[in-house]
Protein backbone atom coordinates (compact mmCIF):
# COMPACT_ATOMS: atom_id res chain seq x y z
CA UNK A 1 0.00 0.00 0.00
CA UNK A 2 2.21 2.83 -1.15
CA UNK A 3 -0.36 4.69 -3.19
CA UNK A 4 0.11 8.47 -3.30
CA UNK A 5 -2.95 10.28 -2.01
CA UNK A 6 -1.47 13.66 -2.76
CA UNK A 7 1.33 14.44 -5.16
CA UNK A 8 2.63 17.97 -5.61
CA UNK A 9 5.00 18.71 -8.43
CA UNK A 10 6.89 22.00 -8.77
CA UNK A 11 4.10 24.08 -7.23
CA UNK A 12 4.48 27.83 -7.51
CA UNK A 13 2.38 30.58 -5.91
CA UNK A 14 2.76 34.25 -6.68
CA UNK A 15 1.17 37.31 -5.04
CA UNK A 16 1.64 40.20 -7.42
CA UNK A 17 5.37 40.23 -8.05
CA UNK A 18 6.28 38.24 -4.95
CA UNK A 19 6.86 34.53 -5.33
CA UNK A 20 5.74 32.98 -2.05
CA UNK A 21 6.12 29.35 -3.15
CA UNK A 22 8.98 28.72 -5.55
CA UNK A 23 8.63 25.24 -6.95
CA UNK A 24 7.72 22.81 -4.18
CA UNK A 25 7.40 19.06 -4.74
CA UNK A 26 6.27 16.50 -2.19
CA UNK A 27 3.90 13.61 -1.73
CA UNK A 28 1.66 12.07 0.92
CA UNK A 29 1.05 8.32 0.86
CA UNK A 30 -2.14 6.68 1.96
CA UNK A 31 -2.32 6.32 5.75
CA UNK A 32 0.60 8.64 6.39
CA UNK A 33 0.84 11.73 8.49
CA UNK A 34 3.13 14.21 6.81
CA UNK A 35 4.09 17.59 8.15
CA UNK A 36 5.40 20.75 6.55
CA UNK A 37 7.33 22.84 9.04
CA UNK A 38 8.92 26.23 8.61
CA UNK A 39 9.01 29.75 9.91
CA UNK A 40 6.27 32.31 9.54
CA UNK A 41 6.09 33.44 5.92
CA UNK A 42 8.05 30.48 4.55
CA UNK A 43 5.18 29.61 2.20
CA UNK A 44 3.42 26.82 4.13
CA UNK A 45 -0.03 28.34 4.20
CA UNK A 46 0.21 29.48 0.57
CA UNK A 47 0.97 25.87 -0.38
CA UNK A 48 -2.16 24.65 1.41
CA UNK A 49 -4.31 27.39 -0.04
CA UNK A 50 -3.16 26.55 -3.54
CA UNK A 51 -3.86 22.84 -3.00
CA UNK A 52 -7.37 23.51 -1.69
CA UNK A 53 -8.29 25.81 -4.57
CA UNK A 54 -8.56 29.05 -2.58
CA UNK A 55 -5.83 30.59 -4.72
CA UNK A 56 -4.70 29.69 -8.22
CA UNK A 57 -1.14 28.41 -8.37
CA UNK A 58 1.21 30.20 -10.77
CA UNK A 59 2.62 26.88 -11.90
CA UNK A 60 3.04 23.22 -11.08
CA UNK A 61 0.73 20.31 -10.65
CA UNK A 62 -1.48 18.99 -7.83
CA UNK A 63 -2.74 15.41 -8.03
CA UNK A 64 -5.23 13.77 -5.67
CA UNK A 65 -5.20 9.98 -6.02
CA UNK A 66 -3.69 10.34 -9.47
CA UNK A 67 -6.28 12.85 -10.65
CA UNK A 68 -5.15 16.32 -11.69
CA UNK A 69 -6.91 18.87 -9.46
CA UNK A 70 -4.61 21.82 -10.18
CA UNK A 71 -6.51 25.12 -10.08
CA UNK A 72 -9.92 23.40 -9.88
CA UNK A 73 -12.56 25.30 -7.92
CA UNK A 74 -12.78 24.51 -4.24
CA UNK A 75 -16.20 22.82 -4.52
CA UNK A 76 -14.76 20.27 -6.95
CA UNK A 77 -11.71 19.73 -4.77
CA UNK A 78 -13.84 19.17 -1.65
CA UNK A 79 -16.05 16.76 -3.61
CA UNK A 80 -12.93 14.71 -4.44
CA UNK A 81 -12.32 14.21 -0.73
CA UNK A 82 -9.90 16.89 0.34
CA UNK A 83 -10.91 18.69 3.53
CA UNK A 84 -9.08 21.49 5.28
CA UNK A 85 -8.95 22.74 8.85
CA UNK A 86 -8.13 26.38 8.16
CA UNK A 87 -5.70 28.50 10.11
CA UNK A 88 -7.40 30.32 12.98
CA UNK A 89 -10.13 27.61 13.15
CA UNK A 90 -12.68 29.70 11.27
CA UNK A 91 -15.73 27.95 12.68
CA UNK A 92 -19.05 29.64 11.86
CA UNK A 93 -19.84 31.60 15.05
CA UNK A 94 -23.52 32.09 14.14
CA UNK A 95 -24.18 28.41 13.46
CA UNK A 96 -24.79 25.89 16.23
CA UNK A 97 -22.10 23.31 16.99
CA UNK A 98 -24.24 20.65 15.31
CA UNK A 99 -24.73 22.84 12.22
CA UNK A 100 -21.00 23.52 12.07
CA UNK A 101 -20.48 19.76 11.92
CA UNK A 102 -23.23 19.24 9.36
CA UNK A 103 -21.84 21.92 7.10
CA UNK A 104 -18.60 19.94 6.88
CA UNK A 105 -20.69 17.30 5.12
CA UNK A 106 -22.34 19.87 2.86
CA UNK A 107 -21.70 17.98 -0.37
CA UNK A 108 -22.85 14.65 1.06
CA UNK A 109 -26.45 13.55 0.74
CA UNK A 110 -26.28 10.33 2.79
CA UNK A 111 -27.00 9.75 6.47
CA UNK A 112 -24.69 11.63 8.81
CA UNK A 113 -25.55 9.83 12.05
CA UNK A 114 -22.55 7.49 12.02
CA UNK A 115 -20.08 10.29 11.33
CA UNK A 116 -21.62 12.53 13.99
CA UNK A 117 -21.18 9.73 16.51
CA UNK A 118 -17.57 9.28 15.42
CA UNK A 119 -16.86 13.01 15.90
CA UNK A 120 -18.68 13.05 19.25
CA UNK A 121 -16.55 10.03 20.18
CA UNK A 122 -13.39 12.06 19.60
CA UNK A 123 -14.81 15.18 21.19
CA UNK A 124 -17.47 14.40 23.81
CA UNK A 125 -17.62 18.08 24.75
CA UNK A 126 -19.01 18.94 21.33
CA UNK A 127 -21.94 16.62 21.96
CA UNK A 128 -22.74 18.35 25.25
CA UNK A 129 -22.69 21.70 23.46
CA UNK A 130 -24.28 20.67 20.19
CA UNK A 131 -27.03 23.32 20.47
CA UNK A 132 -24.74 26.16 21.48
CA UNK A 133 -23.64 28.73 18.92
CA UNK A 134 -20.13 27.96 17.66
CA UNK A 135 -18.97 31.43 18.65
CA UNK A 136 -19.61 30.73 22.35
CA UNK A 137 -17.01 27.92 22.53
CA UNK A 138 -13.51 28.38 23.95
CA UNK A 139 -10.52 28.48 21.60
CA UNK A 140 -9.64 24.84 22.20
CA UNK A 141 -13.23 23.73 21.72
CA UNK A 142 -13.43 25.73 18.50
CA UNK A 143 -10.33 23.95 17.22
CA UNK A 144 -11.95 20.60 18.04
CA UNK A 145 -15.05 21.76 16.20
CA UNK A 146 -12.98 22.77 13.17
CA UNK A 147 -11.32 19.33 13.13
CA UNK A 148 -14.66 17.55 13.61
CA UNK A 149 -16.22 19.64 10.85
CA UNK A 150 -13.50 18.57 8.41
CA UNK A 151 -13.88 14.91 9.43
CA UNK A 152 -17.59 15.09 8.58
CA UNK A 153 -16.58 15.40 4.93
CA UNK A 154 -15.02 11.89 5.12
CA UNK A 155 -11.72 13.19 3.79
CA UNK A 156 -9.29 11.08 1.79
CA UNK A 157 -6.80 13.68 2.91
CA UNK A 158 -7.21 15.94 5.93
CA UNK A 159 -5.16 19.12 5.73
CA UNK A 160 -4.56 21.12 8.89
CA UNK A 161 -3.15 24.62 8.89
CA UNK A 162 -1.51 25.50 12.22
CA UNK A 163 -3.95 23.69 14.53
CA UNK A 164 -1.91 24.66 17.60
CA UNK A 165 -1.86 28.38 16.89
CA UNK A 166 -3.01 30.53 19.78
CA UNK A 167 -3.89 27.64 22.08
CA UNK A 168 -2.68 26.97 25.62
CA UNK A 169 0.09 24.30 25.79
CA UNK A 170 -2.15 21.80 27.55
CA UNK A 171 -4.82 22.22 24.86
CA UNK A 172 -2.16 21.84 22.16
CA UNK A 173 -1.29 18.45 23.65
CA UNK A 174 -4.94 17.42 23.51
CA UNK A 175 -5.16 18.46 19.88
CA UNK A 176 -2.08 16.46 18.93
CA UNK A 177 -3.40 13.43 20.80
CA UNK A 178 -6.54 13.68 18.68
CA UNK A 179 -4.53 14.07 15.48
CA UNK A 180 -2.68 10.86 16.37
CA UNK A 181 -5.94 9.00 17.05
CA UNK A 182 -7.55 10.24 13.84
CA UNK A 183 -4.48 9.08 11.96
CA UNK A 184 -4.47 5.68 13.70
CA UNK A 185 -8.07 5.23 12.63
CA UNK A 186 -7.02 5.45 9.00
CA UNK A 187 -7.18 9.11 7.99
CA UNK A 188 -4.31 10.46 5.92
CA UNK A 189 -3.12 13.80 7.30
CA UNK A 190 -1.09 16.70 5.93
CA UNK A 191 -0.16 18.92 8.86
CA UNK A 192 1.30 22.38 8.72
CA UNK A 193 2.89 23.63 11.91
CA UNK A 194 5.15 26.22 13.43
CA UNK A 195 5.28 24.04 16.51
CA UNK A 196 7.93 21.82 14.92
CA UNK A 197 8.60 19.80 18.04
CA UNK A 198 5.02 18.55 18.36
CA UNK A 199 4.61 18.10 14.62
CA UNK A 200 7.78 16.06 14.14
CA UNK A 201 6.85 13.78 17.02
CA UNK A 202 3.57 12.73 15.42
CA UNK A 203 4.70 12.76 11.78
CA UNK A 204 5.78 9.79 9.68
CA UNK A 205 7.63 12.08 7.33
CA UNK A 206 8.35 15.80 7.26
CA UNK A 207 9.49 18.55 4.95
CA UNK A 208 11.14 21.80 5.99
CA UNK A 209 10.15 24.83 3.94
CA UNK A 210 12.39 27.88 3.76
CA UNK A 211 11.78 30.89 1.53
CA UNK A 212 9.27 29.06 -0.59
CA UNK A 213 11.42 25.98 -1.23
CA UNK A 214 11.89 22.64 0.46
CA UNK A 215 15.28 22.67 2.17
CA UNK A 216 15.16 19.37 4.03
CA UNK A 217 13.11 16.21 4.15
CA UNK A 218 13.10 12.98 6.08
CA UNK A 219 11.20 10.99 8.66
CA UNK A 220 9.98 12.79 11.75
CA UNK A 221 12.70 11.14 13.81
CA UNK A 222 15.47 12.04 11.37
CA UNK A 223 14.52 15.68 11.37
CA UNK A 224 14.18 15.76 15.15
CA UNK A 225 17.78 14.58 15.30
CA UNK A 226 19.01 16.99 12.62
CA UNK A 227 21.26 19.72 13.99
CA UNK A 228 20.07 22.42 11.61
CA UNK A 229 16.46 21.67 12.43
CA UNK A 230 17.24 21.67 16.14
CA UNK A 231 18.95 25.04 15.89
CA UNK A 232 16.36 26.72 13.70
CA UNK A 233 13.05 25.20 14.79
CA UNK A 234 13.40 23.33 18.04
CA UNK A 235 15.03 26.07 20.07
CA UNK A 236 18.04 23.87 20.99
CA UNK A 237 21.06 25.76 22.22
CA UNK A 238 23.90 25.46 19.76
CA UNK B 1 -74.01 64.10 25.48
CA UNK B 2 -75.19 62.66 22.18
CA UNK B 3 -72.74 64.64 20.08
CA UNK B 4 -69.84 63.65 22.32
CA UNK B 5 -70.57 59.94 21.91
CA UNK B 6 -70.90 60.47 18.21
CA UNK B 7 -67.46 62.19 18.20
CA UNK B 8 -65.93 59.24 20.04
CA UNK B 9 -67.26 56.83 17.45
CA UNK B 10 -65.76 58.96 14.69
CA UNK B 11 -62.40 59.04 16.44
CA UNK B 12 -62.44 55.26 16.89
CA UNK B 13 -63.25 54.73 13.23
CA UNK B 14 -60.54 57.19 12.31
CA UNK B 15 -57.91 55.48 14.49
CA UNK B 16 -58.84 52.07 13.12
CA UNK B 17 -58.61 53.21 9.53
CA UNK B 18 -55.24 54.89 10.10
CA UNK B 19 -53.89 51.80 11.87
CA UNK B 20 -55.19 49.47 9.17
CA UNK B 21 -53.61 51.37 6.34
CA UNK B 22 -50.41 51.91 8.37
CA UNK B 23 -50.04 48.18 8.97
CA UNK B 24 -50.74 47.52 5.33
CA UNK B 25 -48.21 50.05 4.01
CA UNK B 26 -45.72 48.72 6.57
CA UNK B 27 -46.26 45.19 5.29
CA UNK B 28 -45.58 46.31 1.74
CA UNK B 29 -42.38 48.06 2.84
CA UNK B 30 -41.45 44.88 4.71
CA UNK B 31 -41.56 42.81 1.53
CA UNK B 32 -39.12 45.22 -0.12
CA UNK B 33 -36.99 45.63 3.01
CA UNK B 34 -36.29 41.89 3.22
CA UNK B 35 -34.61 42.09 -0.19
CA UNK B 36 -32.29 44.84 1.05
CA UNK B 37 -31.46 43.11 4.29
CA UNK B 38 -30.83 39.65 2.77
CA UNK B 39 -28.44 41.00 0.16
CA UNK B 40 -26.68 43.19 2.70
CA UNK B 41 -26.36 40.23 5.06
CA UNK B 42 -24.47 38.22 2.45
CA UNK B 43 -22.65 40.75 0.28
CA UNK B 44 -22.48 43.78 2.61
CA UNK B 45 -23.94 45.59 -0.40
CA UNK B 46 -26.72 48.16 -0.35
CA UNK B 47 -28.49 47.13 -3.51
CA UNK B 48 -29.66 50.53 -4.76
CA UNK B 49 -31.36 48.91 -7.73
CA UNK B 50 -33.80 46.99 -5.52
CA UNK B 51 -36.44 49.76 -5.40
CA UNK B 52 -36.31 49.96 -9.20
CA UNK B 53 -36.70 46.20 -9.52
CA UNK B 54 -39.86 46.74 -7.46
CA UNK B 55 -40.99 49.45 -9.93
CA UNK B 56 -40.29 47.18 -12.91
CA UNK B 57 -42.38 44.47 -11.22
CA UNK B 58 -45.21 47.02 -11.12
CA UNK B 59 -44.84 47.77 -14.84
CA UNK B 60 -44.70 44.05 -15.61
CA UNK B 61 -47.97 43.76 -13.71
CA UNK B 62 -49.53 46.39 -15.99
CA UNK B 63 -48.28 44.90 -19.26
CA UNK B 64 -48.88 41.27 -18.40
CA UNK B 65 -52.38 41.70 -16.99
CA UNK B 66 -53.29 43.63 -20.17
CA UNK B 67 -52.68 40.54 -22.31
CA UNK B 68 -53.05 37.56 -20.00
CA UNK B 69 -55.65 36.51 -17.42
CA UNK B 70 -54.75 37.43 -13.84
CA UNK B 71 -54.11 33.88 -12.53
CA UNK B 72 -51.43 33.54 -15.22
CA UNK B 73 -50.06 37.06 -15.29
CA UNK B 74 -49.42 37.57 -11.57
CA UNK B 75 -47.25 34.44 -11.19
CA UNK B 76 -45.47 35.48 -14.40
CA UNK B 77 -44.71 38.87 -12.82
CA UNK B 78 -42.91 37.01 -10.03
CA UNK B 79 -41.02 34.81 -12.51
CA UNK B 80 -39.83 37.74 -14.64
CA UNK B 81 -38.89 39.85 -11.60
CA UNK B 82 -36.85 36.95 -10.24
CA UNK B 83 -35.12 36.62 -13.61
CA UNK B 84 -34.38 40.35 -13.57
CA UNK B 85 -32.89 40.21 -10.04
CA UNK B 86 -30.84 37.14 -10.91
CA UNK B 87 -29.52 38.72 -14.13
CA UNK B 88 -28.61 41.99 -12.41
CA UNK B 89 -26.53 40.10 -9.85
CA UNK B 90 -24.74 38.00 -12.48
CA UNK B 91 -24.10 40.88 -14.86
CA UNK B 92 -23.42 43.85 -12.58
CA UNK B 93 -22.27 42.51 -9.18
CA UNK B 94 -20.64 39.12 -9.70
CA UNK B 95 -17.82 40.41 -11.94
CA UNK B 96 -16.92 42.79 -9.09
CA UNK B 97 -16.78 40.12 -6.38
CA UNK B 98 -13.12 40.82 -5.57
CA UNK B 99 -13.41 44.59 -6.11
CA UNK B 100 -13.78 47.10 -3.25
CA UNK B 101 -17.30 47.36 -1.89
CA UNK B 102 -17.59 50.94 -3.14
CA UNK B 103 -17.25 49.74 -6.75
CA UNK B 104 -20.14 47.31 -6.36
CA UNK B 105 -22.23 50.08 -4.83
CA UNK B 106 -21.56 52.34 -7.81
CA UNK B 107 -22.51 49.46 -10.09
CA UNK B 108 -25.79 49.20 -8.16
CA UNK B 109 -26.46 52.92 -8.64
CA UNK B 110 -25.77 52.42 -12.36
CA UNK B 111 -28.26 49.56 -12.57
CA UNK B 112 -30.81 51.70 -10.74
CA UNK B 113 -30.58 54.43 -13.41
CA UNK B 114 -30.55 51.89 -16.21
CA UNK B 115 -33.86 50.49 -14.96
CA UNK B 116 -35.40 53.95 -14.51
CA UNK B 117 -34.29 55.11 -17.96
CA UNK B 118 -35.46 51.92 -19.61
CA UNK B 119 -38.82 52.36 -17.89
CA UNK B 120 -39.01 55.93 -19.21
CA UNK B 121 -38.18 54.67 -22.70
CA UNK B 122 -40.80 51.93 -22.61
CA UNK B 123 -43.61 53.95 -21.02
CA UNK B 124 -42.74 57.25 -22.72
CA UNK B 125 -42.54 58.75 -19.22
CA UNK B 126 -46.33 58.68 -18.89
CA UNK B 127 -47.78 57.56 -15.54
CA UNK B 128 -49.17 54.09 -16.14
CA UNK B 129 -52.40 53.00 -14.49
CA UNK B 130 -52.15 49.86 -12.41
CA UNK B 131 -54.95 47.43 -13.22
CA UNK B 132 -57.78 46.72 -10.83
CA UNK B 133 -57.13 43.29 -9.46
CA UNK B 134 -60.41 41.61 -8.54
CA UNK B 135 -60.78 40.81 -4.85
CA UNK B 136 -57.66 42.80 -3.81
CA UNK B 137 -59.32 46.03 -4.94
CA UNK B 138 -62.78 45.13 -3.64
CA UNK B 139 -63.94 47.09 -0.64
CA UNK B 140 -64.74 45.62 2.74
CA UNK B 141 -66.22 46.99 5.96
CA UNK B 142 -64.05 46.69 9.06
CA UNK B 143 -65.33 48.08 12.36
CA UNK B 144 -67.33 50.69 10.56
CA UNK B 145 -64.61 51.82 8.14
CA UNK B 146 -64.49 51.14 4.42
CA UNK B 147 -61.25 49.75 3.11
CA UNK B 148 -59.86 47.57 0.33
CA UNK B 149 -59.23 43.86 0.82
CA UNK B 150 -55.56 44.38 0.04
CA UNK B 151 -55.22 46.37 3.28
CA UNK B 152 -56.56 43.45 5.29
CA UNK B 153 -54.65 40.76 3.45
CA UNK B 154 -51.22 42.41 3.37
CA UNK B 155 -50.16 41.89 7.01
CA UNK B 156 -51.29 38.24 6.98
CA UNK B 157 -49.55 37.53 3.69
CA UNK B 158 -46.39 39.19 5.01
CA UNK B 159 -46.50 37.07 8.17
CA UNK B 160 -46.94 33.86 6.16
CA UNK B 161 -44.10 34.73 3.77
CA UNK B 162 -41.78 35.77 6.60
CA UNK B 163 -42.54 32.54 8.49
CA UNK B 164 -41.66 30.50 5.42
CA UNK B 165 -38.51 32.51 4.82
CA UNK B 166 -37.40 32.14 8.45
CA UNK B 167 -37.94 28.40 8.24
CA UNK B 168 -36.00 28.25 4.99
CA UNK B 169 -33.08 30.08 6.56
CA UNK B 170 -33.06 28.26 9.90
CA UNK B 171 -34.10 24.74 8.96
CA UNK B 172 -32.84 23.93 5.46
CA UNK B 173 -29.44 23.16 4.01
CA UNK B 174 -29.61 26.16 1.66
CA UNK B 175 -30.50 28.35 4.62
CA UNK B 176 -27.56 26.99 6.60
CA UNK B 177 -25.29 27.75 3.65
CA UNK B 178 -26.71 31.30 3.47
CA UNK B 179 -25.91 31.87 7.13
CA UNK B 180 -22.42 30.42 6.69
CA UNK B 181 -21.66 32.49 3.60
CA UNK B 182 -22.89 35.63 5.36
CA UNK B 183 -20.11 35.16 7.93
CA UNK B 184 -17.18 33.79 5.96
CA UNK B 185 -16.83 33.36 2.18
CA UNK B 186 -13.53 31.56 2.24
CA UNK B 187 -14.36 28.95 4.86
CA UNK B 188 -17.70 28.36 3.14
CA UNK B 189 -15.73 27.53 -0.01
CA UNK B 190 -13.64 25.06 1.99
CA UNK B 191 -16.88 23.28 2.92
CA UNK B 192 -17.67 22.87 -0.78
CA UNK B 193 -20.40 25.54 -0.80
CA UNK B 194 -20.81 27.28 -4.15
CA UNK B 195 -20.80 30.91 -3.03
CA UNK B 196 -22.25 32.24 -6.27
CA UNK B 197 -25.25 29.91 -6.12
CA UNK B 198 -26.00 30.99 -2.56
CA UNK B 199 -25.76 34.66 -3.54
CA UNK B 200 -28.10 34.03 -6.48
CA UNK B 201 -30.61 32.42 -4.11
CA UNK B 202 -30.70 35.57 -1.97
CA UNK B 203 -31.35 37.74 -5.03
CA UNK B 204 -34.07 35.34 -6.18
CA UNK B 205 -35.84 35.46 -2.81
CA UNK B 206 -35.50 39.25 -2.55
CA UNK B 207 -36.87 39.81 -6.06
CA UNK B 208 -39.76 37.41 -5.59
CA UNK B 209 -40.84 39.21 -2.40
CA UNK B 210 -40.49 42.60 -4.13
CA UNK B 211 -42.76 41.30 -6.93
CA UNK B 212 -45.43 40.25 -4.42
CA UNK B 213 -44.99 43.62 -2.68
CA UNK B 214 -45.46 45.49 -5.95
CA UNK B 215 -48.86 43.94 -6.59
CA UNK B 216 -50.03 44.86 -3.09
CA UNK B 217 -48.49 48.34 -3.12
CA UNK B 218 -49.57 49.51 -6.56
CA UNK B 219 -53.12 48.26 -6.05
CA UNK B 220 -53.39 51.14 -3.58
CA UNK B 221 -51.34 53.62 -5.65
CA UNK B 222 -52.83 53.38 -9.09
CA UNK B 223 -50.17 55.23 -11.14
CA UNK B 224 -46.64 53.99 -11.82
CA UNK B 225 -43.92 56.31 -13.09
CA UNK B 226 -40.28 55.34 -13.70
CA UNK B 227 -39.50 56.95 -10.32
CA UNK B 228 -42.22 55.02 -8.51
CA UNK B 229 -39.73 52.59 -6.98
CA UNK B 230 -37.41 55.21 -5.54
CA UNK B 231 -39.43 56.38 -2.53
CA UNK B 232 -40.84 53.02 -1.37
CA UNK B 233 -37.38 51.55 -1.98
CA UNK B 234 -35.73 54.21 0.13
CA UNK B 235 -38.28 53.81 2.93
CA UNK B 236 -37.85 50.05 2.88
CA UNK B 237 -34.11 50.56 3.07
CA UNK B 238 -34.61 52.88 6.05
CA UNK B 239 -36.80 50.18 7.61
CA UNK B 240 -34.03 47.62 7.12
CA UNK B 241 -31.43 49.89 8.73
CA UNK B 242 -33.86 50.83 11.48
CA UNK B 243 -34.46 47.17 12.34
CA UNK B 244 -30.75 46.35 12.10
CA UNK B 245 -29.54 45.65 8.59
CA UNK B 246 -28.96 41.96 7.98
CA UNK B 247 -31.79 40.92 10.32
CA UNK B 248 -35.05 39.71 8.80
CA UNK B 249 -37.27 40.21 11.87
CA UNK B 250 -35.63 43.64 12.21
CA UNK B 251 -36.54 44.60 8.65
CA UNK B 252 -40.14 43.45 9.11
CA UNK B 253 -40.69 45.21 12.43
CA UNK B 254 -38.87 48.32 11.20
CA UNK B 255 -41.12 48.40 8.13
CA UNK B 256 -44.30 48.10 10.19
CA UNK B 257 -43.18 50.90 12.54
CA UNK B 258 -42.32 53.21 9.64
CA UNK B 259 -45.54 52.40 7.79
CA UNK B 260 -47.67 53.10 10.86
CA UNK B 261 -45.84 56.33 11.83
CA UNK B 262 -46.05 57.63 8.29
CA UNK B 263 -49.79 56.97 8.03
CA UNK B 264 -50.43 58.58 11.42
CA UNK B 265 -48.69 61.79 10.33
CA UNK B 266 -50.44 61.80 6.98
CA UNK B 267 -53.74 61.33 8.82
CA UNK B 268 -53.35 64.23 11.30
CA UNK B 269 -55.95 67.02 10.93
CA UNK B 270 -55.25 68.91 7.75
CA UNK B 271 -55.35 72.34 9.46
CA UNK B 272 -52.17 71.33 11.37
CA UNK B 273 -50.33 71.32 8.07
CA UNK B 274 -47.88 68.55 8.99
CA UNK B 275 -48.80 65.79 6.57
CA UNK B 276 -46.38 67.06 3.91
CA UNK B 277 -43.57 66.35 6.38
CA UNK B 278 -44.31 62.64 6.70
CA UNK B 279 -41.26 61.60 4.64
CA UNK B 280 -38.97 63.98 6.52
CA UNK B 281 -40.32 62.52 9.74
CA UNK B 282 -39.45 59.00 8.60
CA UNK B 283 -35.83 59.98 8.23
CA UNK B 284 -35.78 62.02 11.43
CA UNK B 285 -37.00 58.92 13.23
CA UNK B 286 -34.16 56.93 11.70
CA UNK B 287 -31.59 59.46 12.87
CA UNK B 288 -32.94 59.46 16.41
CA UNK B 289 -32.97 55.66 16.66
CA UNK B 290 -29.51 55.30 15.19
CA UNK B 291 -28.14 57.94 17.56
CA UNK B 292 -29.15 55.72 20.49
CA UNK B 293 -28.80 52.30 18.85
CA UNK B 294 -26.32 52.55 15.97
CA UNK B 295 -26.75 48.89 15.02
CA UNK B 296 -30.55 49.23 14.75
CA UNK B 297 -33.19 47.40 16.75
CA UNK B 298 -32.03 43.82 16.06
CA UNK B 299 -28.63 44.38 14.47
CA UNK B 300 -25.50 42.70 15.69
CA UNK B 301 -22.79 44.80 17.25
CA UNK B 302 -19.92 45.22 14.81
CA UNK B 303 -17.45 43.79 17.33
CA UNK B 304 -19.10 40.38 17.00
CA UNK B 305 -16.64 39.09 14.34
CA UNK B 306 -14.59 36.26 15.79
Amino acid sequence: MSEDVLKINDLKVRYGGIEAVRGISFFVKKGEIVTLIGANGAGKSSTLRAISGLIKPAGGKVELEGEDITAKDSTTIVSKGLMMVPEGRRIFPNLSVLENLKIGAYLRNDDLEEDLNMVYGYFPRLKERSWQAGGTLSGGEQQMLAVGRALMGRPKLLMMDEPSLGLAPIVVQDIFEIIKRIHENGTTVLLIEQNANMALHVADRAYVIENGKISLEGTGKELLADEKVQAAYLGARG
Amino acid sequence: MGTLACGKVHIMEYVISVLLSGISVGGQYALIAIGYTLVYGILRLINFAHGDVFMVAGLLGIYLTATLPIPVSLPLVIVFTVLLGFTIERAAYKPLREAPRMSVMISAIGVSYLLQNTATYVTGGQPMTYPTIPFLSDTVNVAGTQTKWVVIITPFLVLILVTFLTMLINRTKVGMAMRAVSKDFETSRLMGIRINSVISVTFIIGSALAAVGSTLFFTNYPAITPMAGAMPGLKAFVAAVFGGIGSIPGAVIGAFIIGICETIIKGLPSNWDVSVFSDAFTFALLIVILAFKPQGLFGEAAADKV
